[in-house]
């Protein structure tokens, strides 16, 4: 298997005030990912994403980017890897293309007036490219801080929240340039609030919770694994109460007694559809229509953010 | 991108802070000229005529080494404390930090940005004062010298001032109530030989004396204190704004949580 693109170990950040920000966080960013990381607001999200990019130092521990110690080999470790913060800071007064330019440069890359067309070009910002950021609005600044990170053809990219704050239409437009990215080649480490992005993106989640990972695992096999099943049953006839002889199954009967909801477990080895189906019939209790629904990333990580609470 | 230096960074960040120059050219440029100009208008045209010479310098003369200085000081401090400090308060100094470009990059990058735009006032400054007043340079190459030396030594204390500035107010206070004050003091409009003997030896503890007296003699050949002195002086003061930096950079301060 081919070794991790990123790799923390061992790593601790406590500030100056006592404040410990990460507690021995361990992580693994597979080649070539998209790996979104969620936690609510505080969880240590951004200062993982600061102390990989070196703009944070770390307490403790060791982190490697595409083989180089970000500490001990910053320069070999920075150039692969390109980030977009979160706040929109930027220079009021330059152009787009003068902006982009610039963080090329920065990087050490040789100017290349074709590469920063296609980026502009890319994101819809070709027809901005002489127009100054401060006369842009926040959905186009938050444009021109992913084609500045782009600019310098990085291996890897740090979205911190890449939409918070934009419209839905351009949020989708994002996606789009994101799983353009990740099928030129480039891992993609994302964090955000909008748990349907991770959801519609991501390979893999972690989530953080005060400062601790509290896990990390594919996407698809989490929802498949924490993920609950209900089924829904709409009576024929509203039931004033639950029917003697069905206390034995999770059930939840509606305020109006119209929605009988089931919740199983789709990992156990029964789920206790068919047993059910039989109480009812014994119990008398006709039903005219069912419906089952998979819990969303959302639920999951809500519940998985009170468990790491109750810890 | 090679493991040495990054010269394409060097080069972004000068060509940067050069165009932030260049779009606000009546503050950058005009400014700074005007106000020299009109010291040079009142006091070496207007009340120089009724000054005695210095050793044989006329007044209107006498003042343009130390009016240079004085607009170089002010500038260069100026400039690279602004340079440094205003992304660090609009928050694209992230963009600086997670770059592959070390410490020395940054320094040379804005350091020679804020001493060029320096260098370029001296030389506006000087050209203007041919115009007005009978001026002579004695040594040209020493005068350069100087010069550039000044303006790096004080781009670089600017820049220390601008890490380790949190707000626009302490921006100005160095500026403001030391450079300007020690430059008035050091010789801008007068010899310190002329003081009485107890501020003269007061005088001698103000580097900006050093600085003017050096600077003067390239002129005229002649200074309040040795020329080897002033060069030293010049050099030591370059020396431990060199090493003030170099400790920032190793330990982040002001700069990283």
């Amino acid at each position: 298997m081919a070794s991790p693109i990123i790799s923390v170990k061992g790593l601790n950040k406590t500030y100056r005030t006592g404040f410990t920000a990460l507690k021995d966080v361990n992580l693994d960013i597979e080649r070539g990912e998209i790996f979104a990381l969620l936690g609510p607001n505080g969880a240590g999200k951004t200062t993982l994403i600061s102390i990989i990019c070196g703009i944070v130092n770390p307490s403790e521990g060791t982190i490697t980017a595409d083989g180089f110690d970000v500490v001990r080999q910053p320069r070999h470790a920075r150039s692969r890897i390109g980030l977009v913060p979160q706040e929109l800071t930027t220079d009021a007064f330059e152009t787009v293309w003068n902006t982009t330019s610039f963080s090329r440069g920065l990087f050490g890359k040789s100017p290349n007036p074709a590469h920063i067309e296609k980026t502009l070009k890319s994101l819809s910002l070709w027809d901005k490219k002489d127009s100054q950021l401060r006369t842009l609005s926040g959905g186009m600044k938050r444009r021109v801080m992913i084609a500045k990170a782009l600019s310098h053809e990085p291996e890897i990219l740090f979205l911190d929240e890449p939409t918070a704050g934009v419209d839905v239409e351009l949020r989708r437009d994002m996606w789009d340039v994101v799983r353009g990215l990740r099928e030129s080649g480039v891992t993609i480490i994302l964090t955000t609030h909008y748990i349907e992005e991770a959801e519609q993106m991501a390979d893999r989640v972690g989530v953080i919770s005060k400062g601790q990972l509290i896990l990390v695992e594919e996407k698809t096999e989490l929802m498949h694994k924490l993920g609950k099943k209900e089924l829904s049953l709409q009576m024929a006839e509203p039931l004033a109460a639950l029917p003697a002889g069905l206390e034995a199954y999770a059930l939840d009967l509606s305020s109006d007694g119209a929605t009988l909801t089931y919740t199983y477990d789709t990992q156990q080895e029964r789920t206790g559809i068919t047993a059910l189906m039989t109480a009812l019939q014994k119990a008398g209790v006709r039903f005219r229509d069912l419906q089952t629904k998979q819990s969303s990333l959302e639920e999951i990580f809500v519940s998985l953010v009170h468990q790491g609470d109750r810890r | 991108m090679s493991a040495g230096i990054n010269g394409h960074a060097i080069a972004a960040i000068y060509k940067f802070e050069m165009n932030r120059t260049f779009r606000t050219i009546w503050q950058s440029i005009a400014a700074p000229v005007l106000t020299t100009t009109l010291y040079l208008i009142v006091f070496g045209a207007g009340l120089g005529g009724r000054i005695s010479p210095f050793h044989g310098v006329p007044y209107g003369a006498f003042i343009v080494p130390g009016l240079i200085m004085l607009s170089v000081l002010t500038q260069s401090v100026a400039n690279a404390s602004f340079g440094i400090y205003f992304p660090k308060f609009s928050g694209t100094i992230y963009e600086i930090l997670s770059a592959p470009v070390g410490a020395l990059e940054i320094v040379i990058a804005y350091v020679g940005a804020a001493a060029s735009k320096s260098l370029i006032l001296a030389s506006v400054s000087l050209a203007t004062a041919f115009l007005l007043v009978p001026l002579r340079v004695d040594h040209p190459i020493l005068m350069l010298m100087f010069l550039t030396l000044t303006a790096f030594s004080f781009s670089l204390f600017g820049f220390i001032i601008g890490i380790w500035a949190d707000g626009f107010e302490k921006l100005q206070i160095i500026p403001l109530l030391v450079v300007t004050p020690l430059t008035f003091l050091g010789g801008t409009f007068f010899p310190i030989s002329v003081l009485p003997a107890a501020w003269k030896a007061v005088a001698l503890f103000n580097p900006v004396v050093y600085l003017i007296s050096g600077f003067r003699w390239s002129f005229f050949s002649q200074g309040d204190v040795n020329i080897g002195v002033s060069l030293a002086a010049t050099l030591g003061f370059l020396s431990v704004c060199l090493l003030i930096v170099w400790r920032i950079f190793q330990t982040g301060w002001r700069l990283k949580n």
